[in-house]
């Protein structure tokens, strides 16, 4: 599996290591008052979509950045690939 | 007064296997500059006036006595002669001040100089870098041995430069004769 990384190109797979569900960025508020049940859907809860799945990837033998790559679980095929930073800052995160 | 230096990485002589000819490089003072958060613009001040340039992505940039590369988003890693420049970490600080993340990596790193006609071949059982491909200046990371390297292309197809952890120096020498022996 190739992995097109958005700043230095198609990069093999085995470089990477994987996170999983790409919803993971979006951790809860822990001060909220439904702080206990949204840290149980957090980390217990997911989806597991036979399909087009986002997903964090990490470049652990490259840039070390985080990347937030779609690909499709039944056929490997990866149709997007975002620097993590970009779609947390895309959702308001951070700057 | 003691002469003191430094004990290099590991004790290995330079070493020819065939046309290749691996030396540890006990000279390279090292230190990595990371931007913080929203001062890029001031990091990259200091590095075109340091460096003459901002090294871009997979890229080094020779000034005239200090290198730097690209290691990630908004980071960089400086090499400098260690004989005059002990204290690069220190000297960066200084100038990048709470604008950047500065830290000494001398001691974090070996510093291997591979070069010879077979260095291509040697390479290409070493890592996945595409080493035919690539142009003076280019850098890329990548796994030797299951050790994270840097590869830096000092002259194209004749040498290049390893940075490896330096805990682990003897076994990426290891991998560097044991590949160079392969390809002899």
């Amino acid at each position: 599996m190739i992995i097109d990384h958005p700043l230095l190109g198609p990069r093999d797979s085995s470089e990477f290591t994987y996170l999983g569900d790409a919803r993971l960025i979006d951790r809860p508020d822990p001060d909220g008052g439904d702080a206990a049940a949204a840290f149980y859907q957090y980390a217990y809860l997911r989806d597991n979509p036979a399909g087009w799945h986002r997903e964090l990837w990490f470049h652990e033998a490259g840039d070390r950045s985080w990347l937030v790559v779609t690909r499709n679980t039944l056929t490997h095929e990866i149709s997007k690939v975002e620097l993590a930073s970009d779609v947390a800052r895309a959702q308001g995160r951070s700057k | 007064m003691l002469e003191l230096t430094p004990k290099p990485a590991i004790d290995a002589p330079d070493q020819t296997i065939g046309t290749v000819t691996i030396a540890q490089n006990t000279g390279v003072a090292l230190a990595s500059v990371a931007a913080r958060k929203g001062q890029l613009a001031a990091c990259e001040k200091t590095l075109n006036t340091r460096l003459g340039a901002v090294p871009q992505v997979g890229k080094a940039v020779s000034g005239k006595v200090e290198t730097g590369f690209w290691t990630g988003a908004e980071q960089w890693m400086i090499s400098a002669p260690e004989d005059s420049h002990e204290d690069l970490a220190e000297q960066w600080k200084r100038v990048l001040g709470a604008a950047a993340s500065v830290t000494e990596q001398s001691g974090g790193w070996v510093v291997f100089d591979v070069s010879g006609a077979n260095m291509p071949a040697m390479c290409e059982l070493l890592c996945s870098v595409p080493i035919r491909k690539m142009e003076t200046g280019d850098v890329q990371r990548t796994m030797i041995h299951q050790l994270g390297c840097f590869v830096i292309c000092c002259d194209a197809g004749k040498h290049i430069r390893i940075l490896g952890p330096r805990a682990s120096a003897l076994s990426l020498h290891h991998a560097l004769t044991a590949a160079a022996t392969s390809v002899a």
